[in-house]
């Protein structure tokens, strides 16, 4: 069914038929398919996601040996993301259709449309190989996470940059705003406190959502960076046709997704009082 | 407005080199020893990679590679998608439950994630490039056609056709399919620039195409490793990517102005 026999891969190609009929028996990989499916399944209701063809290690000691590394990477990402997001949308939205706009857009624009796998090798390119300000791979060396961080992050930012803008400028005309104008308040207050309250509700949403496509954005760049985290555990078992930890470091992922977008929605009530539950 | 007309221009080549392509006399795997890694020139053009391949042929290759993959890919899964949106919208019941809670597993994974995987358990090359993307895909626009036939099966165009005793399939296909293509394109739009990304991410990853094949994203992956003595091999197909995906996002935002009445009002 897939290509890529792992047996083969284990032990090479001049290895004897019965030598593999034995490899293949003591892996389970003579059962039909849905016994396979099935012991697998009952492993998981204890965590245990069998073991890596390659290296013989558990699979769940595996994930989480590379774990921490992918939540650094993506955690310092988003704030990277948002920190450059909520100054630029609050500039575009502020001088809507003047020259302050027009740049933020801009940027928003390229930010979009710049693929990581090349802005990773460009800021190595710029930052590591040419001013040597920061190490081209790893994660050991002071300020090895500024990089990946950037690459990772810089789509997000532009992403929701757009967004606080277009919420923004729905929120300013509002009769609330004017009476927070009216009463006084200064400029400052008036944008960061009354017209970004009401901003955080979409902001919040988006991050959830997009957190999808920054652990897939994570796989790349961490191959980019030589990241030890679970997307580059991802690409090598995928070359080493590992396939029980491909699947373990999909199983993972996907999980931290859904369990984040449930938090999303918990946090909902948290930053919204209107939405909060039991008041219906 | 400037921008807008370098967009068109840009896709307009793209769109040349990946149709046409095919007929030039171009050589992308002709390896030329004497002109390893030289970089690009008036008499050189775009360069040389690092076995002597010229760059502009490559980038021409790879162009009809990341247009058949994205167009490809918008097809099969946009109209796939939108016939099950569509359908599970108007009927609803039972199948509107079973595509719904389908759509949902399928949410539960992060897109990218689920096609790198696909990617690699069917093995490389194009034609399950396409398969995995468009198994990801589909599911955007079956979700954005179904929310739409939704909310406009109850206006009374709709009423009066089944009054008149229309056929459902003319009804969908007919009186509501009009009514969602603009959501659609703009969707679709936006889609393939997501599509050229993708495809050469996945080569980027050695998902793709295969050597000697070119492809933007292994054309960067190949140049990656000389970035200190040839950048141009990273910048090359690097601009080409950016170039064509701006075009398209600017597309979609101007489509989206033009065709989306409701964020008229905003921008």
């Amino acid at each position: 069914m897939v290509p890529g026999d792992p047996v083969e891969v284990m032990l090479g190609e001049s290895a004897r038929p019965a030598d593999r009929e034995a490899l293949r028996m003591a892996l389970g990989l003579d059962q039909p398919i849905l016994s396979q499916l099935w012991s697998y399944l009952k492993g998981l209701l204890h965590f245990d996601l069998g073991y890596s063809l390659h290296s013989k290690q558990p699979i769940a000691d595996l994930l989480l040996q590379r774990l921490p590394a992918t939540l650094e990477l993506t955690g310092a990402a988003l704030l990277i993301a948002v920190v450059i997001a909520l100054p630029l949308g609050v500039m575009a939205a502020l001088y809507k259709g003047k020259a302050q706009d027009d740049a933020a857009m801009l940027f928003s624009l390229v930010g979009i449309s710049i693929p990581n796998f090349w802005l990773g090798p460009m800021l190595i390119l710029l930052f590591s190989l040419g001013l040597g300000w920061a190490p081209v791979s790893g994660r050991d060396a002071p300020g090895a996470l500024i990089l990946p961080a950037i690459t990772l992050g810089t789509a997000l930012a532009a992403i929701l940059a757009r967004m606080i803008r277009s919420t923004l400028l729905e929120v300013l005309h509002e009769d609330y705003i004017r009476t927070a104008q009216a009463k006084g308040l200064s400029r400052h207050a008036v944008i960061w406190r009354h017209a970004l309250g009401n901003a955080w509700l979409p902001i919040i949403t988006l991050l959830g959502l997009q957190l999808g496509a920054l652990l897939g954005g994570a796989v790349i760049t961490e191959t980019i960076f030589d990241w030890p985290g679970l997307g580059s555990l991802l690409v090598e078992s995928i070359q080493k046709r590992d396939y029980p930890v491909v699947q373990g470091c999909v199983l993972l992922i996907s999980i931290a997704y859904v369990v984040v977008n449930t938090l999303t929605d918990l946090i909902y009530g948290w930053v919204d009082p209107r939405i909060r539950l039991g008041k219906i | 407005m400037m921008g807008f007309r370098l967009a068109i221009t840009v896709l307009l080549l793209w769109a040349l080199m990946a149709l046409f392509g095919p007929l030039l006399p171009l050589s992308p795997n002709q390896i030329e020893l004497s002109q390893i890694l030289t970089p690009p020139s008036s008499s050189e053009l775009l360069g040389y990679d690092d076995l002597g391949r010229p760059l502009l042929d490559r980038l021409v290759a790879g162009a009809r590679i990341s247009f058949m993959v994205a167009f490809g890919v918008v097809l099969v899964a946009g109209s796939f998608g939108i016939t099950i949106g569509l359908l599970a919208g108007y009927f609803g019941g039972l199948f509107d439950l079973i595509t719904m809670r389908i759509i949902d597993i399928f949410l539960a994974f992060p897109g990218i994630l689920l096609a790198i995987a696909l990617a690699g358990v069917m093995g490389p090359g194009i034609d399950n490039l396409v398969i995995a993307l468009s198994l990801v895909g589909w599911v955007g626009y079956a979700r954005l056609a179904r929310s739409q036939v939704l909310s406009l099966k109850q206006r009374d165009h709709v009423t009066a056709a089944i009054a008149l005793g229309t056929s459902e399939l003319t009804i969908v296909s007919r009186h509501l399919l009009p009514l969602i293509a603009a959501p659609l394109i703009i969707e679709a739009t936006f889609g393939i620039a997501g599509m050229v990304i993708a495809e050469a991410g996945l080569s980027f990853l050695g998902l793709g195409v295969q050597p000697p094949e070119a492809s933007w994203g292994s054309m960067i992956r190949d140049g990656a490793r000389y970035m200190l003595v040839a950048p141009h091999m990273v910048m090359v197909p690097g601009l080409a990517i950016m170039l064509v995906v701006f075009s398209l996002n600017l597309l979609g935002d101007r489509l989206r102005d033009r065709l989306d009445i409701r964020s008229r009002h905003i921008s």
